[in-house]
């Protein structure tokens, strides 16, 4: 009796509320309100409290593996970047979710979004938000160097107007995951894939060795040898491409939509010469396929509170606060009914919510593979420096994943 | 009522070796009780630091990601020989050991310089003293930022004040390259570092007897003389000490790497490679047979110093 009165006089104050405990990828306070909402709208089936992961997704990924594999019940919900999705799935750290939750997931999300958030056969996170890359580029500078930016531009059209104009093309080319999904969207865009079959796992076929490959890799080679290559191209990431693109010499910048309230109180002239176009094509004629990101939210294996995080992440995924998270954090919706929250409307013109739908329907997911990681180191060992980067690099890429992915030698 | 200790009969020493002390009672009695004493400490020893040694050592031999399980399959010593034959582990020995060897190095002579005036300076002696010792204070993290920040290209100090000379310009991308990205590293390790090997030569300084430095003069020997025949002879012992763990450090390196460059332009250690096996890859064999060569290399390392400068170990506890 003394004990339960302890642990009574122990238990929070809200009784026999569950506090689930969901694990976000960092962001300027969107998913921290989307949290609020829904706990609010649980009307006391359920408390979420939100824990921030590292900023870099691969660290994100280690830090949940390593808690998972041990079946830490600390964690019961995850934001989930899709290359890492299938892994988790496949090492069983994902609940199941219930079939008629994954109905209306799947009605609500675009197709992109569901096929990153699908694993053999079954949906396996919630698509929450869906992000995109298109071309930046400064007004200023595309017209002084004559680039018609209303029609559909190449990789070397734009490489070569900038080495015109002494302006930069700002990408990711910085030895982590960022440069590979340049890498992925240029082969995508070739018409090739970086890997396929990869529900045999590790004896996946390895295709990067293709004319898409080596698409890829002249856009990357030209692009390292010309003048419009930033000078901090090989450590290039998001906020570095985003610095140069800013600075004197900025004129072309591929990056997630967020760029577009980037620069609303740093630089507000660099926001009002900012124009927005479809993501370049590796080949000319050849539809482009932009990269796909996002994130999916799933329920841990391990959680005590299985039936209400799945409760949760259906609020969570809602139509409506995908849309809030939008416009906190610039992160888009995963659905149509998440680009109808009005507040959206009001921060993008219509036209560049309507480019960002258009790329999300041609975007090109990395592969799902529970090998991804395995998939994208050997990339970046056989990719970086982009400098480095020659006709034979797809076929020396090929070789190495493949010793990588039998497990017979280092990455 | 006292009980008396039987002690063992003394055996013949044998020939050639100087005869073995025979121990009183009493001291066999304490050595006995001190036995005791320290047999928990031990056992907690062994537990930590030789347990995760020994599951190291039996999860080298399977093939096995944590993130499958089920895929787990015995392969004796080949993971070992997938390690050894692969020109990446060759590749990040061959860095750690030229960071080892260059940092060390370059640590001594001005560690040396540090503990001199440490050693002699009269005025000011704290300040002095203190902001030799900052950088070690910080922590390798925070170090490693800072150094990131002064070589940036975007917004560090070092293209600017040294554009002056020939190879550097505004566009110097010190992490774009090998050569440039190990320098960096290098110093980052080096400014950090410093400090500790002159706290330890400054212990060995202050052991030479004043006397000997004192007579050397009156012989008229030169400043340079006294110290290559005096001051250094007289320090080999806190010399080895500072050299053996700064060695074993540097072998160790790895913040500076993971923050700088994250192992691009072929920069990676061996540690950084074995974390990268294990924490990233999560291949435990891989990755546990890495860090069983680790810890046999630190071991090797540690037995090469220790032999270079033949130094007695009990003699320079003073149980000689």
């Amino acid at each position: 009796m003394t004990a339960s009165a302890l642990l009574a006089a122990c238990s929070s104050d809200d009784g026999d509320t569950p506090e689930l405990i969901w694990y976000t990828n960092p962001d300027s306070g969107g998913q921290a309100k989307v949290a609020a909402n829904c706990t609010e709208a649980a009307d006391g089936a359920y408390k979420i409290t939100t824990q921030v992961l590292p900023q870099d997704a691969n660290q994100q990924r280690i830090q949940l593996i390593r808690r998972l594999a041990a079946e830490d019940p600390g964690i019961d919900i995850m934001s989930i970047d899709p290359p890492f999705t299938a892994e988790f799935s496949n090492a069983g750290y994902l609940a199941d979710i219930p079939d008629e939750l994954q109905a209306t997931l799947s009605e609500q999300s675009f197709e992109g979004a569901t096929t990153a958030a699908t694993w053999n056969d079954e949906l396996v996170v919630a698509p929450f938000w869906s992000n995109t890359q298109v071309l930046w580029y400064r007004k200023s500078f595309a017209e002084k160097v004559g680039i018609d930016m209303t029609q559909p531009v190449t990789w070397d059209q734009i490489i070569d107007a900038a080495a015109q104009g002494g302006g930069k093309v700002a990408v990711q080319a910085n030895k982590y995951e960022g440069y590979v999904v340049w890498i992925n969207a240029l082969i995508s865009g070739a018409g090739g894939d970086i890997v396929s079959d990869t529900e045999q796992g590790a004896d996946a076929s390895i295709d990067i060795d293709s004319e898409a490959g080596a698409a890829a890799a002249a856009v990357i080679e030209k692009l390292a040898g010309s003048p419009a290559a930033p000078a901090d191209l090989s450590v290039a990431q998001e906020g570095q491409a985003g610095a140069t693109f800013g600075s004197d010499q900025g004129a072309f910048l591929v990056n997630w939509t967020y760029i577009w309230t980037n620069f609303d109180e740093a630089q507000p002239e660099v926001k009002e010469d900012l124009g927005f176009a479809r993501y370049p094509q590796t080949v000319e004629g050849e539809e482009s396929h932009p990269p796909y990101g996002g994130i999916g939210v799933g329920v841990s294996a391990f959680s005590q509170h299985e039936k209400e995080s799945m409760q949760a992440i259906e609020c969570i995924t809602n139509a409506e606060n995908q849309g809030v998270n939008a416009e906190l954090t610039g992160n888009m919706p995963a659905s149509e009914g998440g680009y109808e929250y009005p507040p959206l409307a009001e921060i993008y013109p219509q036209e560049l919510l309507d480019l960002f739908q258009e790329s999300l329907d041609a975007a090109a997911p990395r592969s799902v593979s529970p090998y991804w990681s395995d998939i994208s180191g050997s990339i970046q060992s056989t990719w970086h420096p982009a400098s480095g980067v020659s006709p034979e690099t797809p076929a020396d890429s090929k070789s190495f994943m493949r010793e990588v992915l039998d497990q017979r030698r280092l990455l | 009522m006292s009980t008396t200790v039987a002690t063992p009969a003394a055996k013949d020493p044998q020939p050639g070796k100087p005869p073995k002390a025979r121990m009183s009672d009493r001291a066999n009695a304490e050595n006995r009780l001190g036995l005791k004493l320290v047999a928990p400490a031990v056992i907690i020893m062994l537990v930590v630091t030789a347990w995760p040694m020994i599951q190291a050592l039996y999860l080298s031999t399977f093939r096995y990601r944590l993130t499958s399980p089920d895929d787990k399959e015995f392969v004796g010593l080949g993971n070992y020989g997938t390690v050894l034959t692969d020109g990446l582990f060759w590749q990040d020995t061959w860095n750690t050991v030229l960071i080892m060897v260059i940092t060390v190095s370059v640590e001594l002579v001005i560690g040396f310089i540090f503990a001199m005036v440490m050693h002699r300076v009269i005025f000011a002696r704290g300040v002095i003293r203190t902001s030799i010792l900052i950088p070690y204070g910080t922590i390798t993290v925070v170090s490693a930022f800072a150094w990131q920040f002064t070589f940036s290209i975007n917004n560090g100090w070092v293209n600017s004040w040294f554009e002056w000379l020939p190879w550097i310009g505004p566009d110097t991308n010190w992490f774009g390259d090998h050569w440039p990205a190990m320098f960096a590293i290098m110093v980052s390790e080096i400014w950090k570092t410093t400090p500790f090997m002159s706290l330890l030569l400054l212990a060995g300084l202050s052991q030479v007897s004043e006397d000997m430095i004192e007579a050397a003069k009156v012989d008229g020997a030169t400043w340079w003389q006294r110290l290559w025949k005096v001051i250094l002879p007289n320090m080999r012992a806190a010399i080895m000490v500072a050299v053996l763990f700064r060695a074993l450090d540097a072998f160790r390196i790895f913040d500076n790497i993971f923050v700088m460059t994250r192992g691009a332009q072929d920069t990676e250690s061996s540690s950084f490679l074995t974390y990268r096996q294990v924490i990233e890859q999560l291949q435990l064999g891989l990755g546990s047979a890495l860090s069983v060569l680790l810890f046999l290399s630190v071991l090797l390392l540690a037995f090469l110093i220790v032999k270079l400068f033949r130094v007695d170990l009990a003699q320079a506890r003073g149980e000689g």
